[in-house]
């Protein structure tokens, strides 16, 4: 479904990626883990097309995203949920959700299965998107990538911060997608989160990919977690 | 006469002011809120719209009227599409750097000037006013305990001058209703919100940009349009209006464009005020010292966010 064919990228000349490969498929979620500054965040960018790769591809579903215009790679149907949310601030609810539903030209009933996802977020309807607290906005933030109907759903920390029935409430939307088919890669820091969701788990340091382990195998030895995170 | 009819034509006098000047601001603040491009050459394509305000008027001929409204549409356009190409050949290539875009745009302001001094040389030529009837303004005066009209000797204004005020309250209404109401004052208010979470979202941001340094352009040219018939077309009249479209957009809030209209009916009403009363030099002296004051004590401006 989706695919990082040893991918490289940076920020400059300063390479970040080193020939990293992933790949997820439909109704599966890929939780990519990894120390901070090890390249999670910029393996999204490079997927959604914001760093220009320096080398590989991105595929999704076998066509290659990563040769189309940054404006096109969302189009394709990925939909993007970046670390510390980045809504559009001065926008309403509304108006954030309008722009996820332009991106693939959704039809209106979209609008109301997301809504009827978060159904707080209809209660904040007009509220300008800056005035939400913390955990609604990150409601906000999914909301709005899956307003594009996505194939594949890049979720970047999409818990960092927040109460646990928050976490709860967005951990059920992704379980529920996957049961929809979509492929997701979640950037998760917490290994109890990761052991709870994930199908498998991926390790990257230093901007390289290295094991992929199915969580059952985790699962039945927590201490090997520990061993693939180096620490 | 009194103080009252000399402050009444005093204000007159600076709303025309104002209304030209928020659409310039207006213009200059879009650009620079949504692309984040401090645009120097904004004042030439102010001075552009004059220029071909005047050629377009010689071409159709008639009578002033239609000249006129011919310019008034077509000046804006092809300021607009030069604005565009610009943007297209320069500013794309330099990513939008904020910083190598002011050289940029320094350099687009001498290419600009020099070609108009070239093409249509030193002279400074008028545009005739569409219709320019004169209309005397009553005052009032208390007269035996009542309020009683009368009309003062000398104070007058023109109906030029009343729809030049109305021009640019209907445009400013427009550019608001736009940004506030229409779907692509929506893209362009996520793309000033957000750069690469507008693309991540699949709008083509270059686009937008082209699009809003095209409108831009073009409202500064319509305000020179608008201001031709009283002022004249030269080819470096476009110094003041960029100065003064600076001191709104920094007084007002940089990319806030409630705060820029709100800064410029103050600047411009205030230099109307204290040009007939004393001097425009001191209206000039005191606008560069609000500047000067909003920069070292409120810098976001008088309604600007400030930034994280
Ligand atoms: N905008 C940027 N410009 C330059 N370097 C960056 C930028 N963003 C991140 N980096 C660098 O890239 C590396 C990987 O960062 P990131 O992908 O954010 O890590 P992670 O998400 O895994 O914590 C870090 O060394 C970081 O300093
Ligand atoms: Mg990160």
């Amino acid at each position: 479904m989706l695919e990082l064919d040893r991918v490289s990228a940076g920020y400059g000349a300063a390479q970040v990626l080193r020939e990293l490969s992933l790949s997820v498929s439909a109704g599966e979620i890929l939780c990519l883990m990894g120390r901070n500054g090890a390249g999670k965040t910029t393996a999204m960018r490079a997927i959604m097309g914001l760093i220009p790769l320096m080398g590989g591809r991105v595929l999704l579903d076998g066509a290659e995203v990563s040769a189309l215009a940054p404006h096109k790679v969302p189009r394709a149907g990925i939909g993007y949920v970046p670390q510390g949310r980045r809504l559009f601030a001065g926008l309403t609810v509304a108006q954030n959700l309008e722009i996820g539903m332009r991106t693939r030209s959704s039809p209106p009933e979209v609008l109301e299965e997301v809504l009827a996802l978060f159904p707080r977020l209809r209660e904040r309807y007009r509220q300008p998107a800056q005035t939400l607290s913390g955990g609604e906005q990150q409601m906000l933030a999914t909301a709005r990538a899956l307003c594009l109907r996505p194939k594949a759903l890049l979720l970047d920390e999409p818990t960092e911060g927040l109460q646990p029935s928050m976490v709860d409430a967005l951990r059920q939307v992704t379980l529920q997608m996957r049961g929809r088919g979509v492929a997701t890669i979640l950037v998760e820091q917490r290994p109890d989160a990761a052991l709870a969701i994930a199908d498998r788990i991926a390790f990257i340091e230093n901007g390289r990919g290295g094991e992929v382990v199915p969580v059952e195998m985790l699962r039945r030895d927590p201490s090997l977690l520990a061993r693939y995170l180096g620490v | 006469m009194d103080l009252g009819p000399y402050l009444l034509l005093a204000i007159l006098e600076g709303a025309v002011m104002a209304s030209v000047l928020a659409l310039t601001a207006v213009g200059l603040s879009l650009v620079f809120g949504v692309m984040r491009v401090v645009n120097i050459a904004h004042g030439e394509f102010f001075m552009l719209g004059a220029v071909l305000a005047w050629y377009v008027t010689q071409m159709v001929g008639g009578p002033p009227s239609l000249g006129f409204g011919v310019a008034l549409v077509v000046a804006p356009l092809i300021v607009g599409a030069i604005a565009v190409a610009a943007d297209m050949t320069v500013l794309k290539r330099l990513d939008y750097d904020p910083e190598r875009t002011i050289v940029a745009t320094i350099g687009l302001l001498y290419i600009i000037q020099q070609l108009t001094l070239m093409g249509y040389g030193p002279e400074a030529r008028p545009v005739e006013p569409p219709f320019n009837t004169r209309l005397a303004l009553p005052w009032f005066e208390v007269r035996d305990g009542a309020l009683a009209l009368y009309w003062p000797w000398g104070l007058s204004t023109t109906s030029y001058k009343l729809a030049v005020i109305g021009a640019g309250i209907a445009v400013l209404l427009g550019v608001w209703a736009m940004m506030a109401r229409s779907q692509m004052g929506l893209v362009m208010r996520a793309v000033q919100a957000d750069r690469d979470m507008a693309l991540a979202f699949g709008i083509p941001v270059e686009r937008v940009y082209a699009m809003v340094f095209g409108l831009g352009a073009a409202l500064a040219a319509l305000a020179a349009v608008l201001i031709v018939p009283i002022s004249q077309a030269h080819y470096l009249m476009g110094a003041d209006p960029l100065l003064l479209a600076f001191t709104v957009v920094i007084i007002g809030g940089l990319g806030s464009l409630p705060g820029t209209v709100v800064a410029a009916i103050l600047i411009g009403l205030s230099d109307g005020i204290i040009s007939v009363f004393f001097s425009p030099t001191l209206a000039k002296i005191l606008a560069t010292l609000l500047v000067a004051l909003v920069l070292v004590f409120r810098p976001q401006g008088l309604f600007g966010v400030r930034s994280a």
